[in-house]
């Protein structure tokens, strides 16, 4: 009787069992079948517009024929940026949360709970912020200070015995704009603002009149979108992914050569940087290389915080615009005066920019299981 | 930490002051006072370094919700302007109720007050093409009296809706009798005859109203037929409230904006269902096989094999739904449009599934190796231990990926913006395009003026999505974890 309840559960075994260990297989066939076909389907498509041309030409004929060059540019850029500001603050975290936070602390608490809800928060929504929060608020203040430091200066300036307009005289817009011109400070701003003067180039105002009109004209460096403040979204949005992996990296150090280093007379401070630190160094890397990839990849948060489509020269200061690939992209695919001419174009950016991504991915991934293989030694 | 050293021989192995130190041996750098100090220093640093991610999670929440905050607390502007439209509206009404022919009249009169201005027809074209065809339909029911009544010259003048000084001379002698005719055109008359006292300047009979009530009255009446019944007539610049987003049409850039986010909810869910549909069977399955069918030397290359998944940006997902997966669906099911939410749906589901199999498969490997040996104890084989026994220990864990995977498909922008076709149209169909969220505030945040109630409502949208995931973290933080702990205690 046992014999032949075996038979039968073997049986009812055999085929149900069969659909119930090949689904999960299937299930993993195609979702590698989806990956190999859109990493091919680039490569295929992407290769033969590919080349030493393409990667450091400049875009010609409204990017419809030329190179990517500013793009890769502006991404590495981008990214630099956004690595320095990101992961010591995602290192220093990480350090807080393993090494000095009390296990019952609630503070602990906290702070991994707002890690995990910046880890969620969609990608727009940090657009939003470097909106609302950097180029609205920050930037605008910073120029607000600039600028009343610069007309601050244009009052001093004008007061001055050499100038038309010392002792409440009045004189004309073109004798100040020479003035200002031969002055030693950089007014030319303000001469650009004066060429447009209502009352015309050769009304007569005095000091007081001047600086009003002045005032209202504050250029904006830094309170429109540029490369520091999406540079500086992508550090927030990239926080969580580099807090994640120092962390780990910083576990995976082992509780007795802290407590050697301790015992021996050390300070936790002199530990942490001489010993622990030095050994999670491949930790930190794949962090900030996990993070280098996510930035590289994001384009939401960059769509209005300072990616433009096309740029006269390559930016040259924080307060620049800069080019994209994965913005570069977008454009190209969706908003192209001719998409079809542009198509072997959009395959190759693409190449390019899955290329970076995938190859940065790959080192993380070959550090992180280096780094999980030691902790099992 | 640190035993405290003092200077006091007080310690049992401290040897006595003169044999201390010998006078060759160096100080050392920093006495044990300044260690500490400088090593509280650091801790403090390193503190107050760390409350950085909780410093900007407030900052988040504060400065999008700040953006969005007139719509909130805006309106007292809007009672004034609610009044203005409501008494042209009532005029129109009484003027409509007097007479019946006045009735067709006034109609007659609207497609006339439409050939002039041809930047009508301009503002309604950013439309898309479901709500452009909605009111030229409104304009051929307006025209249909007018052909009726008036015989043929007004036919050849209503169907010709392009330049309205060629048609001008019939139609000042077509209306001018009817308004002379009827008596009690005149009190409406003014309406009526302005348009064509604008048209044709000195022929017509004298009816010199002045022009600025009653085309007014003409413009409330058609933005009336383009608003619809029941929403209030906005300008560009006009407050909006939290009741204006409730409503089923999404035209921000219309002459006269709605702002209803309806249509917007309706496309985010179609395609956040179709995604979840696509992306969770395939993704808890393949959870299973590399937690428990895969011999381990598959597990190692499979796992990085489909988080390189998770490594392909959002943009390239889009690209590919957009190019492939579109064409291969339109000649799959013949469907009208090659944009749509199925398409959508499949790349925001490839965006999900590392996601979902990521936290599936530490869920699954997380369950205690006791129940397994139980369940296989006891003779049950591998795959009824997996399924019966492992796959519902891990529930908590497994309900938690999914939640983060609607959170993750919520908030996607790029590819919702290149795959979905961002059509804003309120209906339940898979196949027709769709808006998201991200994706509304992604297409048109660029174009928006900084300050007007279109960046405010976006913003608005902004703060939906902000509270969506913040709430969606919350229950998987909190909820999820006591379950999950809960579960293996026994309790």
């Amino acid at each position: 009787m046992a014999k032949n309840e075996t038979v039968f559960h073997g049986e009812r075994k055999s085929i149900l069992g069969f659909f119930a260990t090949g689904l999960p297989l299937l299930a993993v066939i195609i979702v590698l079948l989806f990956i190999v076909v859109i990493i091919g389907n680039f490569i295929v498509t992407g290769s033969g517009h590919l080349s030493w041309g393409f990667l450091t030409d400049s875009p010609r004929n409204m990017n419809t024929e030329g190179g990517i060059f500013p793009a890769i540019y502006g991404t590495v850029l981008l990214v630099l940026i956004m690595t320095l500001a990101a992961v010591p603050v995602g290192t220093i975290t990480a350090l807080y949360l393993t090494e000095y936070a009390k296990r019952t602390s609630i503070f602990a608490r906290v702070i991994r709970f707002a890690v995990n809800t910046l880890a969620g928060v969609p990608s727009i929504v940090f657009g939003l912020f470097g909106l609302g929060f950097f180029i609205q608020t920050v930037g605008s203040q910073m120029d607000t200070i600039r600028y009343n430091g610069k007309m601050d200066d244009l009052r001093t300036t004008l007061a001055i015995s050499s100038s038309p307009l010392a002792n409440g005289q009045q004189a004309t817009i073109n004798d100040i704009k020479t003035f200002l011109a031969n002055d030693e400070f950089d007014w030319s701003e303000q001469i650009r603002e004066l060429e447009g003067y209502p009352e015309g180039t050769i009304a007569a105002v005095n000091s007081d009149r001047l600086v009003e009109y002045l005032s209202e004209k504050k250029e904006l460096k830094w309170g429109k979108p540029s490369l520091i403040w999406a540079a500086l979204t992508l550090a927030l949005l990239t926080l969580p992914v580099v807090i994640v992996s120092v962390e780990e990296a910083l576990r995976t150090v082992p509780r007795e050569i802290r407590e050697a280093s301790l015992a021996l007379g050390a300070t936790k401070w002199e530990t942490i940087r001489r010993i622990v630190l030095p050994n999670c160094i491949p930790g930190i890397l794949t962090g900030s290389i996990l993070a280098v990839s996510r930035g590289a990849g994001e384009v939401a948060p960059i769509l209005f915080t300072g990616a433009v489509y096309s740029l006269q020269e390559l930016p040259s200061s924080l307060s620049d615009q800069f080019m994209h690939l994965g913005y570069h992209l977008y454009i190209l695919a969706t908003q192209s005066p001719d998409v079809d001419a542009t198509r072997p174009l959009q395959y190759a950016t693409t190449l390019v920019l899955l290329g970076l991504t995938l190859a940065l991915n790959l080192t993380a991934i070959m550090l992180r299981s280096r780094l999980r293989k030691r902790k099992l030694l | 930490m640190q035993p405290e050293q003092s200077e006091q021989s007080s310690h049992p192995r401290q040897k006595p002051d003169g044999a201390a130190k010998s006078p060759a041996v160096p100080h050392p750098p920093l006495t044990q006072k300044q260690r500490r100090i400088g090593e509280r220093l650091i801790e403090f640093g390193i503190f107050s370094v760390s409350t950085t991610s909780i410093i900007f999670i407030f900052l988040i929440f504060l400065f999008v919700f700040r953006e969005a905050s007139p719509i909130f607390f805006g309106g007292s502007e809007e009672e004034k302007k609610d009044t203005v439209v409501a008494v042209a509206q009532t005029t129109s009404s009484t003027a409509t109720a007097t007479a019946d022919t006045g009735e067709i009249e006034s109609e007659q009169y609207n497609p006339n007050a439409k050939d002039l201005p041809t930047a009508d027809s301009g503002s309604n074209s950013t439309a898309p093409k479901k709500e452009g065809s909605g009111t030229s339909s409104d304009e051929s029911e307006v025209y249909n009296p007018e052909a009726k009544d008036i015989p043929t010259q007004s036919t050849a003048s209503s169907t010709d809706t392009g330049v309205a000084t060629v048609a001008s001379s019939d139609e000042s002698e077509v209306y001018n009798p009817e308004a002379k005719d009827i008596p009690t055109q005149s009190s409406v008359g003014d309406s009526a005859n302005t348009p064509v006292a604008t048209t044709t300047p000195s022929a017509t009979t004298p009816e010199s109203t002045p022009p600025a009530p009653s085309t007014a009255q003409n413009d409330a009446d058609r933005a009336r037929q383009i608003v619809g019944e029941d929403y209030p007539i906005l300008e560009h610049e006009s407050p909006v409230k939290v009741s204006y987003l409730a409503y089923d049409n999404w035209q921000p850039n219309s002459e006269h904006p709605r702002y209803g986010i309806y249509p917007i909810i309706v496309g985010t869910l179609k395609t956040t269902f179709v995604a979840m549909l696509f992306a969770v069977p395939l993704a808890i399955l393949a959870a299973l096989y590399t937690a428990f069918f895969a011999p381990k030397w598959i597990r190692e290359t499979l796992k990085p094999a489909i988080e390189l998944l998770a490594g392909i940006p959002s943009v390239v997902l889009g690209f590919f739904c957009l190019m492939t997966v579109a064409s291969l669906v339109q000649t799959l099911f013949g469907l009208d449009f090659r944009l749509n939410s199925i398409v959508g749906g499949i790349g925001l589901g490839l965006a999900v599934i590392p996601i979902v199999y990521t936290i599936c498969d530490d869920a699954l490997r997380a369950v205690p190796q006791s129940l397994r040996e139980a369940s296989l104890a006891v003779g049950a084989s591998e795959w009824q231990t997996a399924y019966r026994v492992m796959l519902p220990a891990a529930t908590p864990g497994i309900f938690a990926a999914i939640l983060l995977g609607i959170g993750r498909a919520f908030g996607e922008t790029m590819i919702a913006l290149m795959a979905t076709g961002n059509a804003g149209t309120f209906n339940w169909s898979f196949a027709e395009p769709v808006r998201t969220f991200a994706a509304t505030i992604g297409a048109e945040m660029g174009e928006v003026v900084f300050g007007s109630p279109h960046y405010q409502v976006l913003f608005f949208l902004g703060v939906l999505l902000f509270i969506f995931s913040f709430i969606i973290n919350f229950i998987t933080e909190f909820y999820v974890k006591e379950r999950l702990i809960k579960k293996f205690r026994g309790a």
